[in-house]
């Protein structure tokens, strides 16, 4: 993943402090210059799935580095239920805490097909800058069931409300750009109320753009973080019993036990950095641990409307944005 | 009404220390913007605050002797708008490999 020639810069963790390299200048006396940076940023990709992505930024700062966590946290949009119209609610559960269940629930609208709202939308808001839907379950007793049933769901119909009974209506000329499957919310089986016999539900939702800086409703992503690539070296051979101890000490797959009964560092990637080594005072002076100092691991899962890939270039997008504005802004004075 | 202003203060001290008020800002934009202004060998000091936690205002301070301050800040954005091009560019490059290498797997296995 990282070229050979790179002489990696470590930061080692020793039991009760993290030394900085003694040989490393690297964050102190750096000058910054664009094509130094260009000739630094490595960007390597390791798995997209749908447990998320992951993937290695090499050369960056930290300030850099966790702007872009921020950014992705909470200044990528994404479309939530903003208002709750509750035009009856005689169910258990409180208007205010339903009201806030729905805001919660996430939508598969793409974000970058709307416009924030604006004080000219108004209350009703335009099709560009809004979405509604609208909630409407009543739960009856199903006549068929006999008195020795105890099953809910042979009692009870609709005494469960999902998150697929939401419909959303469309607005003006939605329902030609639009499809159900592009709007309606991710997962259909999210329990939002338990209703019993003679309650019912009548709600009308509207879901508006906004920012996780503002409610983390509108946050894209369910976790986007960093960790430093750790990195372990064996100062000694370990062998037996301690070989066993060594592995015990570190996250499963890191430390590998070959033929001969002596440990060797299979992958020190996921390690989890815990230093349990420094428990045993026959295993303490094994082991050198270290993390390199720019080499970030970036984990970014999505929530489910954007893909993760997205996301960040998004969040990129949006520093660049901010940049732009403030240089007009001084070009203009 | 911008989102930049200037704070007052720093009119005897000729145009080379500035602090500046961004508005609607924090440590997204002020301490990456940090980074890279702090480390222009023109700069004698640079640094950023938020004075108030409830207040979205961010205080940015930049001192040199060399040049004028407004023109380092300016600099500082023109370089991290440059900085996420080349990054939307890397990671492009990369996600792109990485779709067609997977898509070459996919092929191969079936």
């Amino acid at each position: 993943m990282s070229s050979p020639i790179r002489k990696e810069p470590l930061l080692y963790m020793e039991e009760h402090r993290v030394k900085e390299d003694p040989q490393d200048y690297g964050l102190a006396d750096d000058v910054f210059n664009m094509e130094v940076f260009k000739k630094k940023l490595q960007v390597a990709i390791v798995r997209n799935d749908e447990d998320g992505l992951e993937f290695d930024m090499i050369g960056v700062y930290p300030a850099i580095a966790n702007a872009f966590r921020r950014l992705m946290l909470s200044e990528v949009p994404s479309m939530a239920i903003e208002k709750v119209y509750i035009y009856n609610n005689t169910s258990i559960i409180q208007d205010e805490v339903l009201a806030h269940r729905m805001g919660l629930l996430p939508l598969k609208a793409d974000p970058r097909l709307f416009a924030y709202r604006t004080e000219e939308s108004g209350e009703a808001g335009t099709e560009q800058d809004t979405l509604e839907y609208e909630l409407k379950v009543k739960c009856t007793r199903r006549k068929d069931a006999s008195k020795d049933q105890s099953n809910f769901d042979d009692i009870y119909k609709n005494h469960k409300v999902y998150s697929g009974h939401l419909k959303w209506l469309p607005k003006g000329k939605q329902a030609q750009i639009y499809s159900e499957s592009m709007v309606n919310c991710i997962h259909e089986d999210i329990l939002i109320a338990q209703l019993r016999p003679g309650h019912e539900l009548d709600l009308r939702l509207v879901a508006v753009k906004g920012l996780g800086k503002d409610h983390a409703k509108f946050s894209p992503v369910a976790t986007a973080y960093y960790r430093l690539l750790p990195q372990i070296k064996l100062n000694r051979e370990v062998y037996g019993k301690d070989a066993y101890l060594l592995q015990s000490c570190f996250s499963p797959g890191v430390i590998g036990i070959d033929e001969n009964e002596c440990a060797y560092v299979k992958d020190a990637r996921y390690d989890s950095c815990s230093r349990n080594v420094y428990r045993y005072p026959q295993l303490e002076d094994s082991v050198t641990l270290g993390r390199v100092r720019d080499h970030y691991i970036f984990t970014v899962e999505s929530v489910g409307s954007l893909k993760p890939d997205v996301i960040f270039l998004e969040a990129v997008k949006v520093l660049k944005k901010k940049c732009r504005a403030f240089i007009d802004e001084i070009e203009a004075e | 009404m911008g989102a930049l202003a200037e704070l007052a203060g720093d009119e005897k001290n000729g145009e080379g220390s500035r602090t500046f008020v961004f508005l609607n800002e924090g440590h997204t934009l002020g301490n990456a913007l940090k980074t890279i202004i702090a480390r222009y060998p023109e700069v004698d000091f640079c640094g950023y605050t938020i004075p108030h936690p409830t207040e979205q205002k961010l205080h940015f301070r930049i001192q040199s002797r060399r040049d004028r301050a407004v023109d380092l800040l300016k600099r500082g954005l023109e370089d991290l708008e440059a900085l996420c091009d080349h990054t939307i560019d890397t990671f492009g490059k990369e996600m792109d490999n990485f779709n067609a290498m997977n898509a070459r797997v996919g092929q191969e296995s079936t």
